[in-house]
């Protein structure tokens, strides 16, 4: 369980042995979508350092691990995110303007200005928010998968994590329910080597985080998270599996955050340049580009091209979504409860008379 | 005397009981090589180690479970929980281990543990503004302090961490940053005292923690018109001590609690509650109170604009109770 699945080889070509043989659309597909996972993340730090957002958790380095496993999600499946994962959101048709609106927590974001930025929620994609609590979608998404086997439903849920979640006792309580009741859930650990400011060294004393799955009962898998082929394989096989009624899987995807925890760290603080040059080198984006223009499936051109369509595509989205007006006042009384209670009613007539 | 913030006072607390006591050790998640979320530990993994100045595992009822043990075992351990919200993680360790071990056992084992931890808001939504002193007030077994000045922060800390029981000690992130006189040299201030910040016969202001500062405001709006409030810091929630109160109130024959927690079976509730047996005959309105709108915080700034009570509120409402 410590040796670990890639796909893509040094010299750029594929291993045949582990390949999922996407074909040419699927393949562009993925690398259009991690370039706008990208640029994304360079526009939303841009906009938190002028002040027009306040706050992001950014996701460079990690690109391939949302992209390749939101690529491997089917309609019905559900999807339990750490907030670095609004790539499967994107990958299951999530608009843009709705990610983005809910950073603003305008008009334009459907959870109305409730959440901090990155807690994004879809229904129509059965995308439901982290909550801020680290690992508290791990049990959820067991008891998702549960309910979906229930009631006969070919599905299977996934829930996205840090290595750091691994450590909260939601973790091993999810993946022990995952087990005994051999739920249809993907457990995918991003293992992006740190929590914040500390290392994952102080996480565990394990050889590895997948090795965790042996004692519930289920198979653990690494792979190599900066290969987003690897990525789609491993997860594309364990969703089947689970799909098929063949239980839970863990699976550890080693990668590296490139830029800080969110726009309040400065990471020069507990890492050395060295370190992250050497992560930069593996960049999954460069990466992929490698493996497509060996395919002759991309060249310099279409690179650029790629790069300048995402940056324009979040540009028009940034302008769609300044564009929005705040959240209204009355909406702050509602969805407290199912329906408007007389006492919140009263709250907000209230607060309106005393406003005038 | 010298002019402290908030957060180099609790960080002089914390690094006067460290050498004072090597007993004394510090564990949490991001203490050490980051210096604390709030930047309220940074320096002390330099000067005091990774073995007293520990980054635990992200797991809060293990860091408070072994803060417990560690308490048994002959330490004492001060535990920081990155936020009160991560609170609820621990729940069960806290709630019904750390407060009632000493009289579960029969008084043979003591817990004298520190639990520090901010409550606070800021654009940090539903899960991250809470403010659970009420819940933590009402258990048998604990202390709960919530101070709000930099003088206060630094004594009641250090009695905190020499006390033997367990100690919730409560700060606030939008505290950190405010800044006081600190005496120079040791002093300590008691656990269950509270203090009185402003002196005044109209009115008594009942509060703690980041609403003293709000009532201090509005304080000196109103005295502008020739309204003297009189504010009562309670400083320790549990044991709630009332005398000052009373003494207040038999004075000024109102009273205003002002919290920042939603009011519904709040700290509010039980001083309205005293006050109203207690000291009936001397009031000439009832209690009145005032905390955040009834609903979680959002996060879109122009509705957490609206959540809290402020300054303009506090002077508004007591205008109304004085009419
Ligand atoms: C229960 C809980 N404790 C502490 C925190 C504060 N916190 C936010 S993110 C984080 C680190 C999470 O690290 P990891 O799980 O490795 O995920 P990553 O951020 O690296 O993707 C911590 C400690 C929290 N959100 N929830």
């Amino acid at each position: 369980m410590d040796s670990m699945i890639s796909v893509i080889r040094p010299d750029g070509t594929a291993d045949p042995e582990q390949d999922p043989g996407l074909p040419e659309e699927d393949l562009l597909l993925l690398y259009r979508k991690m370039a706008l996972l990208r640029a994304f993340d360079e526009k939303a730090i841009a906009l938190q350092r002028a002040g027009r957002i306040g706050f992001f958790v950014p996701s460079a380095g990690q690109e391939a691990c949302s992209v390749g496993a939101g690529h491997a999600l089917r309609d019905g499946d559900w999807i339990f995110p750490s907030y670095r994962d609004h790539g499967m959101a994107l990958m299951r048709g999530c608009p843009l303007e709705t990610l983005l609106g809910q950073i603003y927590g305008n008009a334009a974001d459907p959870t109305r200005g409730r959440q901090m930025p990155s807690h994004w929620c879809d229904r129509s994609i059965r995308l439901v928010s982290v909550s801020s609590p680290v690992a508290t979608q791990l049990p959820q998404a067991v008891g998702a998968a549960y309910a979906a086997k229930l009631r006969g439903e070919k599905v299977a849920s996934i829930a996205s994590f840090g290595d750091g979640g691994t450590s909260t006792g939601e973790f091993h309580a999810a993946m022990n329910f995952a087990g005994v009741f051999e739920t249809p859930t993907v457990f995918f650990c991003e293992n992006n080597q740190y929590a914040i400011s500390v290392p994952v060294s102080r996480q565990t004393a394990a050889s590895s985080l997948a090795v965790k799955a042996q004692a519930y009962g289920f198979r653990g898998i690494r792979v190599d998270g900066n290969d987003v082929l690897a990525v789609r394989k491993v997860v594309g096989d364990a969703l089947a599996r689970a799909r098929d009624g063949k239980g839970p899987t863990l699976i550890e995807a080693l990668t590296y955050r490139i830029g800080p925890h969110s726009t309040s760290d400065d990471p020069t603080i507990y890492r050395s340049a060295e370190e992250v040059a050497a992560w930069r080198e593996k960049d999954p984006i460069r990466r992929f580009a490698a493996f497509l223009s060996g395919r002759g499936l991309m060249d310099d051109a279409s690179i650029d091209a790629a790069a300048a369509e995402a940056k324009e595509a979040v540009r028009k989205a940034v302008e769609v979504v300044e564009a929005a007006p705040p959240v209204p006042f009355e909406s702050l009384f509602e969805d407290v409860y199912a329906e408007l209670p007389w006492h919140l009613a009263e709250a907000r007539d209230a607060l309106l008379a005393g406003k005038e | 005397m010298s002019e402290k913030s908030y957060r180099d006072a609790v960080r002089d607390a914390l690094r006067e009981e460290l050498i004072r006591d090597e007993r004394v050790l510090i564990l949490g998640e991001e203490v050490g090589v980051w210096g604390g979320t709030y930047a309220v530990t940074r320096s002390l993994y330099d000067e005091f180690g990774g073995k007293r100045i520990i980054d635990t595992p992200i797991a809060e009822a293990a860091i408070i479970g072994a803060a417990v043990g560690a308490a048994m075992g002959g330490l004492r351990p001060v535990a920081e929980l990155m936020t009160i919200n991560f609170s609820l993680e621990a729940m069960d360790q806290i709630v019904n281990n750390a407060a009632k071990i000493h009289f579960m056992f029969g008084g043979q084992m003591k817990v004298p543990l520190v639990i520090r931890t901010p409550a606070g808001w800021g654009q940090l939504a539903a899960t991250h503004s809470q403010s659970f002193e009420a819940w933590f007030a009402h258990l048998p077994g604990l202390i709960v302090a919530m101070p709000g000045t930099p003088y206060d922060a630094k004594g009641m800390l250090k009695t905190a961490i020499r006390s033997d029981n367990p100690v919730m000690f409560i700060e606030h992130a939008r505290l950190y940053g405010v800044k006081g006189d600190v005496p120079d040299g040791e002093y300590t201030v008691p656990l269950g005292v509270p203090d009185i910040k402003r002196a005044g016969g109209d009115i008594t202001i009942v509060t703690y923690s980041r609403m003293l500062h709000v009532a201090l405001a509005a304080a000196e709006e109103l005295s502008r018109d020739g309204i003297e409030c009189e504010i009562v810091d309670l400083r320790t929630l549990r044991p709630l001590n009332m005398s000052k109160v009373y003494d207040s109130v038999v004075k000024t024959h109102r009273a205003l609690v002002l919290e920042e927690d939603w009011t519904t079976c709040g700290m509010g509730a039980e001083i309205a509650a005293r006050i109203g047996r207690d000291r009936f005959d001397f009031l000439d309105a009832p209690v009145e109170r005032l905390g955040q709108i009834e609903v979680p915080v959002p996060y879109a700034r122009n509705l957490e604009a609206l959540m809290f009570p402020d300054e303009k509120l506090v002077v508004q409402r007591v205008r109304e109770m004085l009419s």
